[in-house]
């Protein structure tokens, strides 16, 4: 399997929308599943789905075994040092709101100061806002360069000795900005800082390693990685999920119960209450041997020549503005002067192209950009150089009906 | 799909030159604004009651064609009707573009939004204005 035939193993890409080939660049809101992860988790309800870490019986040993393996699997993939520190959840929503929670409750108060960005998605941003209503902390915001980066001596000077945390995301998911997280760890962590990373947009596509990076925490979505909706992760270094208090209670995550106290099972499973998304993670596990097969570095240069390629030609297209900088991730945002970016779209997918439109979950980011809305088009492993030809001659399209509609 | 379908003549007209829009007075009459929180449209509308007939109404707001055409072509329709007249073309105009053209009613220019059923992502945005206008008259006719 390699890269020139990869779409065949993703049966939705081969249908027809609105009379022409799908051509799929949503996927930085969600990417599509290869037939591997589709079949894992079908086996998964046809041949051992059973409850885990409970049963005696052989059915749940199976299904046990397979979802801690697929804890393994997650821990060999960001390079954690022990699976004690990777947590199932329902996604990087679940994750940043957990640790928000847990920091909220356990380690920050009033004068505290809590450092972020205007370029967070909203999951990135609320729990910040809601932990420091709830502490009297402070919620403060890195100046950005009108490209939408960062600069070292800005994060140099805005964290200081008050700073508990640093929430960022490690790719936006709207300017495809790639930040850089070990640099801003370092600093945060000689402040005594903690480091959050939103990885929903970064894990997906390049090698992230948790320990060359050194952050506290990493959150990340199975379903914008080839797996399914409902599981994502939350990395968190042992030394602070000890330190940290459940948010939820219940089955799965105690260790003793008795009628007015209990004691909770180590990490990671005293902050997996219930039961857990089994099928889930088991389709998470065959997504990540999915990625290792063709290799995340091969993924990331692909994507790197797409977005590059796409720049280009996009920005050939007369009266498109394209947001953030030119060194960026997959995705690239941008407004067709004249044409609302609903109008976009809707003109993009009657042609079969799906791309987003709106705001993005980032509604501060829209202001900064002094925009309501923008378009998005967001490659994966499965785009190709086509897929960006059809959007460009779409937009085209859009322009001249535009025009002459309006005109 | 034909693009055609949605972005009738009289759509763009109404999009390109929207009618009433604006306001009449900063705090004159009954004003709302009304969101859509999945796409950041936002629209302003400001009615003036006489009674229980609409005398004027304004718009203002940012967002898509359809959603800003729609508002347009509501400040049309709705200008000198009673309230409850322009609650019922509320609700016909919402049976409209979801696909149900209400039998024996003649909805005008209105009816070129009926494409918007064959497009159910711009639903919202072809009824947001009318929306708004009906928690401005909901609220009124509760006060009342």
């Amino acid at each position: 399997m390699n890269l020139e035939n990869i779409r065949d193993q993703f049966p939705i890409l081969s249908q027809e929308v609105n009379g022409h080939r799908l051509v799929y660049l949503d996927s930085a809101a969600t990417s599509q599943k290869p037939l591997a992860v589709i079949r894992a988790i079908q086996h998964y309800y046809e041949t051992y789905n059973s409850n885990v870490h409970r049963g005696v019986h052989t059915l749940g040993n199976k299904a046990t075994e397979a979802y801690e393996g697929a804890r393994e699997k997650v821990r060999r993939f960001i390079n954690a040092r022990s699976t004690s520190e990777i947590i199932f959840n329902r996604g990087t929503t679940a994750g940043l709101n957990m640790v928000a929670r847990s920091l909220a409750e356990g380690v920050l108060q009033a004068g505290d100061e809590i450092l972020i960005t205007q370029l967070e998605h909203h999951s990135n941003l609320i729990p910040w806002q809601q932990a420091a209503k709830r502490t009297g902390a402070t919620l403060k915001y890195l100046p950005l360069q009108a490209d939408g980066t960062v600069r070292l001596e800005d994060v140099e000077e805005a964290i200081t000795e008050r700073t508990k945390v640093v929430a960022m995301a490690h790719v936006s998911n709207v300017l495809g900005t790639v930040h850089p997280i070990r640099e801003i760890a370092a600093i945060a962590h000689r402040r005594g800082a903690v480091m959050v990373v939103d990885g929903a947009q970064s894990v997906p596509h390049m090698k992230v390693d948790v320990q060359e990076l050194n952050c506290d925490f990493l959150a990340f979505s199975g379903h914008k990685m080839l797996g399914p909706t409902g599981i994502g992760v939350l990395y968190g270094k042992e030394e602070w999920l000890k330190r940290l208090e459940p948010v939820e209670f219940g089955g799965e995550m105690i260790d003793f119960v008795q009628l007015y106290d209990a004691t909770w099972k180590q990490p990671p499973w005293k902050f997996e209450g219930g039961t857990p998304n089994i099928a889930g993670a088991i389709g998470l596990a065959a997504a990540i041997d999915f990625l290792e097969t063709i290799g995340m570095d091969a993924i990331h240069r692909h994507e790197q020549r797409l977005v590059a390629y796409a720049m280009e030609r996009i920005g050939q297209v007369e009266g498109i503005q394209v947001y953030g900088p030119k060194e960026r991730a997959g995705i690239v945002t941008f407004n067709l002067s004249g044409v609302h970016p609903h109008d976009v779209a809707t003109v993009l997918d009657t042609e079969g192209i799906a791309v987003r439109a709106g705001h993005h979950c980032a509604q501060p980011l829209m202001k900064w950009l002094g925009v309501t809305a923008t378009a998005r088009a967001s490659f994966y492993l499965y785009n190709t150089e086509d897929d960006v030809e059809r959007l460009v001659q779409a937009l085209i399209r859009a322009k001249e009906f535009f025009g002459h509609a309006i005109g | 799909m034909q693009l055609d379908e949605l972005y009738r003549r009289v759509i763009m007209d109404h999009y390109q030159h929207p009618r009433n829009r604006g306001r009449f007075g900063e705090n004159e009459g009954i004003q709302i604004e009304l969101n859509n929180p999945t796409c950041g449209d936002r629209i302003q509308l400001q009615l003036k009651l006489n009674g229980d007939q609409i005398e004027d109404v304004r718009f203002d707001g940012e967002g898509c064609s359809i959603s800003l055409a729609s508002a347009s072509m509501l400040t049309e329709a709705v200008k000198g009707l009673q309230v409850q007249d322009a609650l019922a073309l509320s609700s016909h105009f919402s049976e409209l573009v979801r696909g149900n053209h209400p039998e024996g009613v003649d909805l005008g220019d209105l009816e070129a939004l009926q494409g918007v059923s064959k497009f159910p992502a711009r639903i919202k945005c072809a009824t947001l204005a009318w929306k708004a206008m009906e928690q401005a008259l909901g609220e009124t006719s509760r006060e009342s």
